[in-house]
């Protein structure tokens, strides 16, 4: 398959605005390279990211997610990053169910302050999602020569 | 008197973390802030630290928000690089000259690129990394510095010190912003008062030969230790040592050094802050460590007195902290190695040598020299110390009316309670200018809001190159060409600097011309400059919601420096998914909730007396209510202070002002029954049937004394020789002529404190029990008096009573939770069994007097107090307050506020800044009509609801409640739209308004077009 020589990875990051979004830009200032296969919607916590928008990104052709927070106790809003791991312990369990490999959808946390982290958190992921190929379990639009390939 | 009307505007002199409180309080309750701040950006030490005690919450991460928040305040005239050089007049009406040192860039036109910096061939040693390190002679202190604008450094600039020869950054400046003719500015300042946050300097080492620091490479202070571990400093968090570095695996942390010391040093008084700094360093640098990893720790007394503090030393030496209690005789190379020798006296006596990779010194704090000077061209009395003084009642107020002091220029202190102090010092400032509340205020007016509703979206894209931050690496015109062809985009253009004047200017008439109905901008980060493209939006009379940025410089250009296609095809990617987000979204009101300007204190003790008083002599009623028949609460059971100063005449007159205010009403044997509503309106009920409305409401409702009987190992109500510290104060109160006969005393330290059923230290008793043994000498000088204690903390200027203590002949043995003191009764007599570490022999004693220092406990009905409010208490049943290190007085609920003994046990001076902070705090919310509340909140479509509560549980605000039909409703004003209960539904019901499902997937979905 030609595509795959070729094949770059896009991946979603939902980011929550306090901290790791801010890690984000703090790796920007400290110009800390990372791939650039990464595409970072911001939300305001990661507790307001739902196994929905995981499985429908998955479904719009994302390789992979990363889903990132602030630290266990740092959270801008009490207790939000506490019910995204909850959420991410249970949804790994229907991701293994339904055939996604483990090491596309990611969950970290990263602190504000965590610049070159949120660097080597993006280099990781991308290199494990890098691995695993192209994601075409979920995926809706899937061209006919594709279609073909799989079925062969 | 001030008799003339008061100016509106106010002085903070120094920018750290006390004058950002005080600035931001001050500003946000109705006046104007000059904050002069004496470096080229504000954050003080506060923004040199990596992690803080006891949350080992990120510094700069917690104390960025305040900075920025600062910056751009409409109402905070800053002023960097400036002194203060004079001040005349009368409180309500000085005069202040503030000198402005220049800058050589002007902040105005410096687009914080840095390539002045990167061109500079000038380095200088990093002030800013503790001297570790260089910078340049253009430079920014830190990366989130504020304002983030670079300075020269006319000490080290080639051009300023020889004019024609360098100039490199004027050639590279894409902004034009170098200005090496800038000059010195006077500016003289009308203000009504003056309230000084001068910080404090750390003890220079270099005199103490025996530590070998500047001799010894790898011994550092702690200061330099912190930038080490940070990871904006200058090892980028990779813990290495000074030599070689390689990373370190032993480390040892010598505590007092530059504290407690008269021998050398002449700093009699404790740091205060040090234990904690070093135990967290070390917990932190272990975290660092990859491997194995020893650290240790030669203390005095290990002084963990604040709230959650003896948990973490607790937990500290369960994590393997090694702890010796010795002062270190010297620091010698060990070998060639870089590594060091330590010899020290163990408590048995015997010489021990230890080795370790790196040594680091806790220094003490000491006062600035500059801020003795300002002090002496005020006029200000300073204390032994140095240090500004204060008075015990008035823990703010300086010798010169109108000038109040926060934060450790009055004596060393850590961060929570020079933010409470700030917040104290506002009130107390905001007191006297209060008839000038919003004054000399700017207010801005918006042109009327368009309505955008059912109009089809008419998109406007603003793609930035940044000079070239952006343009080197990204094709910004292909990005503005591409985002043309998007739906609903009807505009596009690209620009040098957005965010500069003129763009934002015709950013405006574009918005107009082209009938534009949302608005993209492809640039920074949102957290920077979002505010200033909303406010452009409002200027151009947009909703301020109907806004997206596409973060293609901090998120793209700057982090793919090398792969311009892809970070070009990122960036089309980023704008696409903004304007799809954009696209769903909607025109948002500016939600308010109207705010009834009367408060409720609970508790009549010290606490709530002062916090009454303050916000009702800003004219606002209070009611004030109290269980018990009369006020005064824990503070009339005091004899006096560790100053010597007697409580009771001071409460007495307390009280009277308290009855006797036309703005206080206060119900006695009152308690609270019910409460409804939120911030702005709260309605109360009380024990009588009578309800009352208030837009916010302080709780203070103290501490009880803990009483051993129930353990009674100690005879405490079964021998009359027994007492607690209170009893005793009580007699000498009473003036008991018998007191005078007690032939030998005995004081038991830490007594239902410091255990693992109550793992916290009580604070005062140290100093409490320690001033009533001298109290006891002074009395009878012949009276022999041995304390039984743990740790003396005697934290602060309290060391001063200690060293007098020691002086005067009373004597100390220290005991441990394996040889705690045994109190019988023989022969009519009472017997003490106890253990003496140093002779590592048991003694017995015969006193005819004990004395117990018991634990300060929180009250049996705080929890249920709390719960009206929504509040949260601590394990020990203390209030929780916002945030440990920058909230102490706020709850997570907005409009109530804490303060004293319900809070932590504390002396009565840092109760009485902690209940004027509550009252300041609480009277920013007075100060306006209506208050502002979230207006990105959550929905619910009540057709989807099936009621099944989730919603309810996850949200931490108590925000949505199920109504009678089961159905989910969202009490607007309270939530703070987090989405917890967006996701948490399982049936679509919930929404977050802009932020729902639907626009983040359209936004995934166009990453993929």
């Amino acid at each position: 398959m030609t595509e795959t020589t070729n094949w770059e990875p896009k991946i979603i990051a939902f980011l929550c605005n306090w901290c790791s979004y801010a890690g984000a830009d703090l790796a920007g200032v400290s110009r800390f390279q990372y791939p650039p296969n990464i595409r970072i919607v911001r939300v305001p916590c990661s507790g307001r990211v739902s196994e929905n928008m995981i499985m429908s990104a998955l479904k719009s052709g994302a390789d992979g997610i990363l889903v990132s927070g602030c630290h266990p106790g740092d959270c801008h809003y009490i207790s939000g990053n506490y019910f995204a791991r909850r959420r991410f312990a249970l949804l790994s369990n229907l991701l293994d169910f339904i055939g996604i490999e483990s090491g596309r959808v990611n969950f970290s946390w990263v602190s504000a302050s965590e610049g070159e982290q949120f660097a080597e958190v993006v280099q990781s992921v991308t290199e494990r999602v890098k691995a695993l190929g192209p994601a075409t379990r979920l995926v809706k639009k899937i061209d006919a020569l594709e279609t073909e390939l799989l079925i062969a | 008197m001030v008799k003339i009307m008061p100016k509106g505007s106010v002085l903070v002199v120094g920018g750290g973390i006390a004058g950002v409180q005080a600035a931001l309080d001050l500003a946000n309750s109705g006046f104007l802030v000059h904050l002069v701040e004496r470096t080229a950006a504000i954050g003080g030490k506060m923004s040199q630290l990596d992690k803080t005690f006891p949350t080992n919450d990120c510094s700069a991460c917690i104390l960025s928000p305040k900075l920025v928040e600062c910056g751009r305040h409409f109402n905070i005239n800053l002023l960097t690089l400036s002194d203060l050089i004079a001040l005349e007049g009368e409180p309500g009406s000085f005069k202040a000259i503030v000198r402005r040192r220049p800058r050589y860039i002007d902040p105005g036109k410096c687009i914080a690129c840095g390539l002045c910096a990167e061109k500079c061939p000038k380095k200088v040693s990093n002030d800013y990394n503790m001297g570790i390190g260089e910078r340049k002679a253009a430079y920014l202190s830190y990366p989130q510095a504020v304002p983030l604008k670079y300075a020269l450094d006319p000490d080290h600039c080639i051009w300023i010190n020889k004019p024609g020869r360098c100039g490199i950054c004027a050639k590279v400046c894409p902004a034009g912003a170098i200005n090496f003719d800038d000059t010195v500015k006077e500016h003289v300042l009308e203000v009504g008062s003056v309230v000084l946050a001068l910080g404090f300097s750390r003890f220079d080492p270099s005199s103490l030969d025996f530590t070998g620091y500047g001799r010894l490479p790898n011994v550092v202070t702690s200061m330099e230790f912190e930038r080490l571990l940070s990871p904006s400093g200058p090892c980028m968090g990779h813990l290495e040592r000074p030599s070689d570095h390689r990373e370190p695996k032993r480390i040892a942390w010598l505590q007092c050094v530059g504290s407690r010391d008269i021998n050398r040093v002449g700093h009699p008084y404790c740091s205060s802050i040090c234990c904690m700094f070093a135990l967290k360093q070390a917990v932190i640098a272990k975290e660092h460590a990859h491997g194995e990893f020893e650290s240790s720790i030669f203390f005095i007394d290990m002084r963990t007195h604040g709230k959650g503090f003896e948990n973490y030393y607790n937990r500290a030496k369960k994590d393997g902290v090694h702890f010796h209690r010795a002062r270190v005789h010297s620091v010698i190379p060990a070998d060639d190695s870089g590594n060091l020798q330590l010899r020290y006296v163990d408590e048995q006596g015997k010489v021990m040598f230890a080795e370790f990779d790196m040594v680091v010194l806790s220094t003490g704090l000491q006062v600035y020299r500059h801020t003795v000077e300002l002090a002496e061209m005020l006029g200000l009395e300073l204390d032994a110390d140095n240090f500004i003084k204060t008075d015990s009642f008035n823990p703010v107020v300086t010798s010169r009316p109108g000038v109040y002091v926060c934060g450790a220029a009055s004596e060393p202190k850590d961060i929570p309670q020079s933010v409470m102090e700030a917040s104290a010092a506002a009130a107390e400032a905001g007191l006297i200018m209060a008839p000038a509340r919003w004054t000399e205020t700017s207010k801005k007016v918006y042109p009327a809001e368009m309505n955008i509703h059912a109009q089809a979206p008419r998109i406007g894209v603003f793609v930035c190159h940044c000079g070239i931050n952006i343009s080197s690496v990204v094709d910004v015109e292909a990005v503005a060409a591409h985002a043309k062809n998007m739906d609903g985009v009807v505009f596009s253009q690209c620009n040098l600097f957005t965010c500069s004047q003129d763009t934002i200017n015709q950013m405006v008439s574009i918005i107009k011309e082209q009938g534009l109905n949302r608005v993209v901008v492809a640039s920074c980060s949102p957290r920077t400059h979002e505010p200033l493209f909303q406010e452009t939006l409002r200027d151009a009379g947009l909703n301020k919601f109907l806004f997206e940025m596409a973060n293609i410089r901090d998120q793209d250009s700057w982090v793919h420096q090398n792969e311009p296609e892809k970070a070009t095809a990122k960036a089309k990617d980023l704008v696409a998914m903004a304007v799809a987000r954009v696209r769903g979204e909607v025109a948002l009101p500016y939600n308010t909730v109207p705010v009834t300007k009367s408060a409720l204190v609970i508790g009549g003790g010290v606490s709530g007396m002062t916090a009454a008083l303050s916000m009702a002599d800003q004219s606002y009623p209070v009611t004030l209510i109290e269980q018990s028949e009369c006020l005064g609460g824990n503070g009339r059971k005091v004899y006096r202070n560790w100053k010597g100063d007697k409580f009771l005449p001071f409460i007495n007159e307390l009280t009277a002002r308290v009855t006797s205010h036309p703005q206080i009403s206060v119900k006695y044997n009152t308690e609270i029954t019910e409460v409804a509503g939120s911030v702005g309106k709260f309605i109360t009920t009380f024990s009588d049937g009578h309800s009352f409305e208030h837009g916010v409401a302080v709780i203070a409702v103290g501490g009880q004394a803990y009483k051993p009987d129930d353990e009674c190992q100690f005879l405490h109500g079964i021998d009359p020789r027994v007492q607690t510290l209170l009893e005793l104060d009580q007699r000498f109160m009473e003036e008991d002529a018998t007191l005078k006969e007690v032939k030998q005393a005995v004081f038991i330290h830490c007594i239902g404190s410091r255990i693992p059923e109550r793992p916290y230290c009580s604070r005062v008793c140290c100093t409490h029990a320690i001033d009533s043994a001298v109290k006891l000498k002074e009395l009878n000088p012949d009276m022999d008096i041995y304390m039984l204690y743990r740790d003396i903390r005697t934290y602060g200027q309290r060391e001063r009573l200690y060293q007098e203590a020691r002086a005067k002949g009373i004597i100390f043995i220290r005991y441990d939770l394996d040889h705690r003191p045994h109190v019988s009764e023989k022969d009519g007599r009472l017997l003490i069994h106890a253990h003496d570490p140093i002779i590592d022999a048991n003694i017995s004693i015969h006193p005819d007097l004990l004395v117990l220092a018991t634990a300060i406990l929180p009250r049996e009905q705080t929890g249920s107090i709390s719960k009206f409010f929504k509040c949260a208490v601590d394990s020990q049943g203390f209030l929780l307050e916002a945030h440990m290190k920058l909230r102490p007085v706020d709850f997570a609920t907005e409009g109530v506020f804490l303060a004293g003994l319900c809070h932590y046990p504390k002396p009565i001076e840092e109760a009485i800044a902690q209940a004027k902070a509550a009252a300041a705090r609480a009277a920013i919310i007075l100060a306006y009509d209506a208050v502002p509340a979230e207006s990105v909140t959550a929905m619910v479509t009540p057709a989807k609801c099936t009621g099944c509560g989730v919603c309810v549980e996850v949200c931490a605000y108590h925000a949505v409640a199920l109504d009678e039909n089961g159905i989910s409703v969202v009490t607007t004003s309270m939530c703070k739209g987090c989405g917890a209960c967006v996701a948490g539904c399982r049936s679509d019901a919930v929404t977050l308004k802009n932020i729902g499902n639907e626009q983040i997937m359209a936004a995934v979905d166009a990453a993929f077009y």
